[in-house]
């Protein structure tokens, strides 16, 4: 309904709605990234370049960088047996695989504090046996980003391999590859795009989380503090200009990922149609 | 079966084990040994009450409203062209990249009470941050995506000419959408609605920071558990975190149920 357009009533509802999210995402965004630059780029970059931001930011990273890397291998797997295997409870298995959305995110901290707190059997133990504290510390902000961040990938890559044609492999392999080859050569073409998605997904939840991550790993300058509880903590104390510099470089990251994200959109898209 | 996919199948249920389940395991244990009072306790505080329903209100607000813009936008992407729609298409997603905390963050600086738009509401005497407006607004921005991933897709794939034969028949466009276009996108609707609900009754890093944290008046349901997280209140903390746990618990399942419908 092309012609749709020229209508009155088009025009009204495309310009109700264009407000709409002009007000609600356009404009917020161009409200922090002035007030980045309200003071001149020396200015802001004097507040990422504290000691303190700097570490968060290293921090939140890296560690969104591990999540991507150990997502992409344990989603991938996961989507393969969902989609390959045949065992009991898999109508269950598979619901579950989408807990971690609908459970909130401070949920979540909670339930890892009582499972691996000090006071948890599972916590105690650690401490006591290997000396290793898992709540506020790094490996409870390991967890808690790994279980916000499961689905991203199962989700992106499973679809596509429940598309992806068996008779390809089996040709492959009736041709004599062996499965290394037919894994590398037919299998990981198909499912890079997807897989590539996933990742960047879970690397930018990884990135801004704050709900599971603020309980589990506390707040604790140069040792656990990520870029996302460093915000919080200079928005509680007003200070702006120092809440707004780690935010920006945020904000670039996150931008840099959608980016990314509609690159491969564009990219599927296009090759779809040959 | 392969003997590499068994291998690889008890792998991935152990990992999916003890990295999902086990946890939901701690919080019920820990509400178990305290018995069913602590739970009974926390329904009898008036601040919890008052807190759970506080998101409730938000939900609601944000489903109703986030449901009428989305459905509009992805009628507009899926049938209008326009200078700009790329753009429009490229920027959906940015509440789910953008991290919560700097969500609220966005929103203090425009309706702070220097802010671009909150100097004006604050001489006409609007609170919008520290209340329930600016909360409203945290929700709606980081729930907006959902309602329209899931219906442009069934927009696009169901096509015009259904509508187009009611149009030429003499349906009114109103007409058409109540009864043509609406019952063939009802259920990718329901599912982003659903999607909508367990995000706005989960969020919590942009609502802490627009709320100001004012008990009994801007204390959602997350903002409670965290309250009492560090009121050291571990074993109250763990009570509400079990009753939002249920209700999400409800939700996946409707979610399932909802995406069988959807396939047909």
């Amino acid at each position: 309904m092309k012609e749709n357009k020229s209508t009155p009533g088009g025009l009204v509802l495309r310009g109700i709605t264009l407000s709409y999210i002009a007000l609600l995402i356009v404009l917020p965004v161009i409200a922090i990234s002035c007030k980045a630059f309200d003071g001149g780029i020396a200015r802001l970059w004097q507040e990422i370049a504290l000691p303190q931001a700097l570490f968060s930011l290293k921090i939140t990273l890296i560690l969104a960088l591990i999540i991507a890397i150990v997502n992409v291998i344990t989603g991938t797997a996961t989507a393969w047996v969902l989609v390959r295997c045949d065992f009991p409870f898999k109508r269950e298995i598979n619901a579950i695989i989408d807990l971690p959305f609908a459970i909130p995110t401070i949920v979540t901290g909670i339930m890892l504090v009582a499972l691996y707190g000090p006071r948890s059997f599972v916590g105690a133990f650690m401490q006591n046996t290997f000396n290793v504290e898992i709540i506020y510390n790094s490996p409870g902000i390991l967890i808690a980003l790994l279980f916000v961040t499961f689905p991203f990938v199962v989700r992106c890559v499973q679809p596509v391999l429940q598309e992806m044609e068996k008779e390809i492999e089996e040709a492959a392999m009736t041709l004599g590859a062996s499965p290394v080859q037919i894994f590398w050569k037919v299998i990981m073409p198909t499912l890079f795009p997807s897989i590539v998605t996933g990742a960047a997904l879970s690397f930018s939840r990884a990135l801004g989380e704050f709900g599971s991550v603020v309980i589990v790993a506390g707040n604790i300058p140069f040792k656990t503090q990520v870029a996302a509880v460093y915000v919080y903590g200079e928005i509680e104390s007003s200070n702006v200009p120092g809440a707004t510099g780690v935010s920006f470089i945020l904000l670039a990251c996150s931008f840099a990922v959608l980016l990314l994200l509609n690159f491969i959109q564009y990219w599927n898209r296009r090759h779809e149609e040959g | 079966m392969k003997r590499g996919d068994r291998i690889l199948m008890v792998l991935v249920l152990g990992w999916i084990a003890v990295l999902v389940l086990l946890p939901l395991s701690g919080i019920v244990r820990e509400v178990w040994t305290n018995g069913l009072s602590s739970l009974v306790e926390l329904l009898r505080q008036p601040t919890a009450l008052r807190a759970f329903m506080l998101t409730f209100w938000l939900t609601l607000g944000s489903v109703v409203i986030n449901t009428i813009f989305g459905t509009m936008l992805s009628f507009i992407l899926v049938r209008h062209s326009f200078r700009g729609k790329v753009f429009l298409e490229g920027i959906i997603d940015l509440p789910f990249a953008v991290s919560p905390v700097i969500a609220g963050f966005m929103f203090i600086i425009l309706f702070g009470p220097r802010g671009w738009l909150g100097s004006w509401f604050d001489a006409q005497n609007i609170k919008i941050i520290y209340a329930f407006p600016g909360m409203l607004l945290a929700t709606l921005f980081v729930t907006f995506p959902f309602v329209v991933r899931e219906v442009v897709p069934v927009l696009r794939e169901y096509g015009i000419e259904q509508e187009e034969a009611a149009l030429v028949l003499g349906a009114s466009p109103w007409q058409t959408f109540w009864k043509v276009t609406l019952p063939s996108i009802k259920w990718g609707m329901i599912y982003g609605i659903t999607l909508t609900i367990a995000r706005a009754i989960g969020e919590f890093g942009a609502v802490i920071v627009v709320s100001g944290g004012i008990i009994n008046k801007t204390q959602t349901a997350t903002l409670l558990i965290h309250h009492k997280f560090m009121d050291f209140d571990f074993t109250g903390a763990c009570a509400a975190a079990m009753v939002l746990a249920a209700v999400s618990f409800i939700i996946l399942i409707a979610m399932q149920y909802i995406f069988s419908k959807r396939q047909v």
